[in-house]
């Protein structure tokens, strides 16, 4: 017998208590994994984001066009190494319901600025420019669909027609490119903006934004206060701002989604500090007579309070690590559904969610607990005993 | 026989309850033998539990002195003091206070988890104690599995695992009848003749006060020496 095993058993004596307690951690840490994932995916592209690129907006807001004049001028700005841009295209196959990130590009360009991020053959990247109708495919996305190069395929819009009043552009893919890194986003593709400019609707001089890369990254504020001077007080203002700064904007956009899923959070752990801490000092009390036993047989009164402390620290353990268990199956059937896939590629249960995960749960077990084992600590002996 | 184990020195104990100040022992003085068993009588309120408790470290006179074999275990430390009680003392108590949630063997077992002994030894005393009183066969029930007589001799390997000096015991044969009674305090006078333990029995039955070699009458705080067996 040990102490542990002395802990264990009076968290199992009453296996009621136990297994009500241990739904409720399961509960609050099963949350706390899943929205976790979540937040995690939806925040992987700040996190990935260079540090010396900058993306060119309209100052209105993003979904506004800005004059392609606007490239040229912008590659003259000093501290400027690259410039390219790109159009949002909102892409789906013809007939299928699977929607997913679409942009028509600068082929000569997009690539070097985006050297980082993603990994493309030479063959495939000649070929890919050679072509006007040519697209270059994600590798996750050629996985879903079973694209192979030289595969023509139709895509179709959720925003854009075509001149002749059809709204199928008819492509090939002339290249399959990797994420840089293992959690960078493949699930999307790009096309020539030649391409699509010129036969979609809405007139042929504008680009969607600019995405330019600095000589250095300190230099990233002086670069962008001389952009956006320069089309200061233009029918076309621009906002200039760091990648990462852009994107957690974009983010923003829907709604503070670390906000939200601090707040539900929190609110779950506040709720099982309320139940697991009462429920605990139940129990203590309940053995009152058994832990004067305990000190009378020479268990000090740390020794009492490290006894009583366990007992939470493992019920929380117990509760935390099913939670995270429950967490990951929902998290892996979550990745497989499609839709999800698309919308939020990097959603997996990481090792900082783990770790932070098992840092509350060792706090939580502290934090019911440690009322308990101080009374338990200072617990009289005589009157110990004497309760009936 | 003649060695001194104990020796209260004008132990003054008093206890507030509400506004009221309620005196115990005043100024009271005893000697206590190695070897020695002794039953402690008298009516209830008299003092007899709260004695054993100063003796076994669980309780601390107001004033006066309670020296164990020349040391006072008066000035010693909480922590110090849990200590002396593990290497001492073995409790023996009227409800047995067994823990509910463990085996026999792993309640005798309890005290040795503050000894620094391996596993396997720990497994020798426990099984060595509760052949001395005769339980081998039910080391791994449950105490709700054992009627009151073996619960108590259960709690008697407990107390003895240690190899304690002394045995303190509460009321040991209040719970049991008197068949049962009879077996627990030959396993006590036993433990005394055979094994030399000290025994200090708190008793209201004159039965079980019998099997002592001295009884002390306890009454408004002073001692008057009963009977002294051969």
């Amino acid at each position: 017998m040990s102490d542990f095993y002395l802990v264990w058993k009076n968290i199992s004596r009453n296996k009621l208590r136990l297994i009500l307690n241990t739904f409720a951690i399961v509960i609050a840490f099963l949350l706390f994994g899943v929205l976790g994932a979540i937040n995690n995916a939806f925040n992987a592209g700040v996190e990935l984001s260079a540090d010396n690129r900058l993306v060119v907006v309209n100052k209105i807001n993003f979904t506004q066009p800005l004059p392609i004049s606007y490239v040229a001028k912008i590659a003259a700005v000093e501290g400027v190494k690259a410039v390219t841009h790109a159009n949002w295209f909102g892409a789906y196959v013809e007939g299928s319901k699977v929607f997913f990130a679409g942009m028509a590009v600068d082929p000569e360009t997009y690539l070097d600025v985006y050297a980082d991020f993603m990994s493309v053959s030479d063959t495939h990247r000649q070929a890919w420019q050679r072509n006007r109708q040519g697209v270059l495919v994600g590798e996750k996305l050629a996985q879903t669909f079973g694209w192979k190069i030289g595969d023509r395929i139709p895509i179709s819009s959720n925003i854009f027609s075509k001149t002749d009043g059809t709204h199928v552009w008819d492509m090939v893919v002339e290249g399959i490119f990797t994420g840089a890194e293992a959690q960078i986003d493949t699930n999307f593709l790009l096309f020539h903006y030649k391409y699509f400019i010129e036969t979609q609707t809405f007139g042929s001089d504008w680009v969607g934004w600019m995405v330019i890369t600095t000589d250095d990254s300190n230099l990233n504020d002086q670069v962008a206060n001389a952009i956006d001077e320069q089309f200061a007080n233009s029918a076309h203002e621009t906002e200039t701002s760091s990648e990462k700064q852009f994107n957690k904007s974009f983010l923003e956009q829907i709604g503070s989604i670390g906000f939200i899923i601090t707040s539900v959070v929190a609110a779950a752990f506040f709720t099982l500090l309320l139940i697991v801490g009462n429920s605990m000092a139940l129990a203590i009390r309940e053995r009152t007579r058994e832990i004067g036993v305990l000190k009378t047989l020479g268990f000090s009164a740390h020794h009492v309070f490290r006894l009583v402390l366990s007992e939470s620290v493992l019920l929380a353990v117990i509760g935390g690590v099913l939670g995270l268990l429950l967490a990951n199956m929902i998290v892996n059937g979550l990745g497989q559904v499609p839709q999800i896939k698309n919308m939020l590629p990097s959603l997996v249960l990481n090792g900082d969610i783990l770790l932070t995960a098992f840092l509350y749960m060792v706090a939580l077990g502290l934090v019911t607990g440690v009322i308990p084992a101080y009374r338990a600590m200072q617990l009289n002996i005589v009157e110990a005993l004497s309760r009936k | 026989m003649s060695e001194v184990l104990f020796e209260l020195r004008n132990v003054h104990k008093e206890f507030i309850k509400g506004k009221e100040k309620i005196t115990i022992f005043d100024d009271l003085s005893l000697t206590l033998k190695k070897g020695d068993f002794i039953a402690i009588m008298g009516p209830s309120g008299s003092g007899k539990t709260t004695l054993l408790n100063m003796l076994g470290g669980v309780d601390r006179p107001t004033r006066g002195q309670i020296l164990f074999n020349g040391g006072d275990t008066t000035r010693l430390s909480e922590g110090q003091l849990a200590q002396w009680r593990a290497d001492h003392v073995g409790f023996i108590f009227q409800f047995y206070n067994l823990m509910s949630m463990l085996s026999a063997e792993r309640n005798v077992e309890l005290p040795l988890l503050l000894k620094k002994l391996s596993k396997s030894d720990r497994k020798k005393h426990v099984a060595a104690a509760l052949a001395l009183v005769g339980l081998q066969d039910r080391a791994g029930h449950q105490p709700k599995e054992l009627s009151g007589g073996q619960q108590q001799r259960v709690a008697i390997a407990r107390a003895i695992v240690t190899d304690p000096d002394i045995l303190l015991c509460d009321e040991p044969t209040g719970d049991l009848d008197r068949n049962t009674a009879t077996q627990i305090m030959e396993m006590l006078q036993s433990l005394n003749r055979e094994f030399n333990k000290t025994i200090i029995m708190v008793t209201h039955d004159p039965e079980a006060a019998k099997y002592s070699r001295r009884q002390l009458h306890l009454d408004k705080g002073q001692f008057t020496d009963l009977e002294t067996a051969a």
